[in-house]
């Protein structure tokens, strides 16, 4: 392989008493495009966590480029599920994009024209330079996922870590997300993100990795997407349709 | 200074110092925690008297902060264990309000230090009990206490104020960016701790309570500016302390019990009448 830009080894993390993931190993490529996918409950959001210390693991180690997460926090952008913050939070969509820019501030500093000019940008880049000073409640889903996507391009970071980004958007704003993270594949960084539908998965991701408790399967989509490593990762009672036409079929989802 | 100027000032230093703070404690969700904290400082100003024999400024802050802090650690130690959050924060502060009330009355039987006086205040001694400071003058304890709380709470927020914002609105990000979350809790209960205890002395617990939250949540209903959520906050906690006080002496009442009844006419105000979220601006305004 070449380049590893993330190596996992041995992690174990749990809530309480419930082992959640036991046994997470991987390596995933430099600069590669990473679709985690798994069912319900399989633990993504919590490997995303574990990863970045969000959420204590048991046991295991992470290094980013051979770095501990401590070295490495500024150059990783996180984009939460959508559900993960309280968005009648008093501020708007400009703001909360300038968020992301709050560790290249410093203590004792408040954001400068400059530092809302380059959220600006990004919010422009999602489309979003309209609601620019908009509440963030009085958005729709998908803008507030794009105001999410946005904040993570001002932190222009290396690796990128998005949990369902995709997950209650309208066909525009997929796609919008779909171009900038393909964008940032184009840029040389790496990003994983957690996916939830299957239909998209070949067309998106060029790496796929199964996730059930443990990792069932990592590699390039072609070779590890198949219809065989997916029952196992979602057991006996997975919806699997058009089996043979995934790649084609244009998602529209709500 | 007039004792009516006096009263006043005390008071509204009270709106503003507990507006700023509640206004936070609002957004994280932690408004129980203002009542917990309001107990579990009576165990830090006792301890703090029991060492000094006084119940002056100093001592009595850091006895609180540390309560505070007390508190705060105990409750995420209970919620680690697998407690709910806000049983958690029950049983911490029943307890150790109790270690309070169980000290005041066997190791320190000081007409200075009863429970009456730590729950309702009482702010109408309050000008009669000053100290003198340099420029300035003959000032009273209190009011001097609830300057300096102001001061440190008012530079606080004002200092750090995006890791506020940023550590409210989104901890995990915060915490990705490197931004101490877990630290910058502890400081911030510090200073609820600071606010409370300031303010203690002159309007006791369930003012503080009231003060704490109720002209936050007021706020809320106003603006969807974090900023002007703070200048609303702490206007409104200053207009219910001077109306507070004029309505106590034109109907002959306690002064707190007024004050505290002012905040909640302020929230109801603001419920019917906020142009966002108010009961009126929900039938006039078409559905989108
Ligand atoms: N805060 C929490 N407390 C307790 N259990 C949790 C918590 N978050 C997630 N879990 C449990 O951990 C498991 C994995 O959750 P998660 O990582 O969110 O799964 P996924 O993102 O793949 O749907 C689930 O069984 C879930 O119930
Ligand atoms: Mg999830």
């Amino acid at each position: 392989m070449e380049d590893v830009a993330i190596k996992v080894e041995n992690l174990f993390a749990s809530y309480r008493k419930n082992t959640v993931l036991s046994d997470v190993n991987l390596a995933v490529e430099s600069g590669s495009l990473t679709g985690i996918v798994g069912p319900n409950g399989a633990g993504k959001s919590t490997l995303l966590k574990s990863m970045l210390n969000l959420h204590p693991s048991l046991t295991g180690s992470v290094a980013f480029f051979g770095q501990p997460f401590k070295k490495m926090k500024k150059k990783i952008g996180y984009v939460p599920q959508r559900g993960s913050v309280d968005w009648d939070f008093p501020t708007d969509a400009l703001d909360v994009v300038t968020m992301g820019l709050y560790g290249h501030i410093g203590w004792l500093k408040r954001p400068s024209r400059f530092h809302k000019e380059k959220a600006y940008q990004a919010l422009e880049k999602m489309g979003m330079k309209d609601y620019a000073k908009r509440q963030i409640s009085q958005l729709s889903g998908g803008q507030q996922q794009r105001v999410f996507l946005a904040r993570a391009l001002v932190q222009d970071a290396e690796l990128y870590f998005m949990d369902e980004p995709l997950a209650g958007v309208d066909a525009a704003t997929e796609h919008a997300i779909m171009t900038t993270l393909k964008e940032l594949k184009t840029l040389g960084k790496t990003v994983m993100v957690v996916h939830h539908d299957l239909q998209t998965v070949a067309e998106y991701f060029d790496h796929v990795l199964l996730l059930n408790q443990t990792v069932i399967e990592h590699g390039p989509t072609n070779q590890t997407f198949t219809k065989d490593n997916i029952s196992r990762t979602y057991g006996g009672n997975m919806r699997w349709m058009r089996e043979e036409d995934h790649d084609v079929v244009p998602s529209i989802k709500q | 200074m007039p004792y009516t100027g006096w009263i006043i000032l005390t008071a509204s230093l009270v709106g503003l110092s507990c507006g700023l703070i509640g206004v936070f404690l609002i957004l994280r969700r932690m408004a129980m925690m203002a009542d917990a904290i309001s107990h579990t400082v009576l165990l830090g100003i006792v301890i703090a008297f029991i060492i000094t024999r006084e119940v002056s400024g100093t001592p009595m802050l850091i006895g609180a902060v540390l309560a505070g802090l007390l508190t705060t650690f105990l409750v995420q130690w209970l919620h680690s264990l697998n407690i709910e959050q806000h049983a958690s924060m029950g049983i911490v502060f029943t307890t150790l309000f109790a270690v309070g009330v169980i000290l005041i009355s066997t190791s320190v039987g000081n007409a200075h230090l009863d429970v009456q006086h730590a729950l309702m205040g009482e702010i109408t001694f309050i000008p009669w009990n000053t100290m003198s400071l340099p420029v300035i003058g003959d000032v009273p304890k209190a009011t001097a206490l609830l300057a300096l709380a102001f001061v440190i709470v008012l530079s606080f927020i004002v200092a750090f104020y995006k890791e506020w914002k940023i550590t409210s609105f989104d901890p995990a990000l915060a915490a990705s960016l490197g931004i101490p979350v877990v630290f910058l809790h502890y400081v911030f209960m510090s200073l609820v701790s600071i606010t409370t205890v300031a303010s203690f002395d002159s309007v006791g617990a369930i003012m503080v309570v009231a003060m704490l939250i109720t002209p936050a949540a007021s706020a809320y209903l106003w603006t969807d500016k974090l900023s002007i959520m703070l200048v609303l906050s702490s206007s409104f906690g200053v207009i219910s302390a001077i109306a507070g006080y004029y309505t106590a002496v034109w109907l002959n009442t306690s002064i707190s019990g007024s004050m505290a009844f002012a905040t909640g006419l302020v929230f109801l105000v603001s419920f019917v009448f906020s142009p966002k979220h108010g009961l009126i601006a929900k039938y006039v305004k078409p559905a989108l």
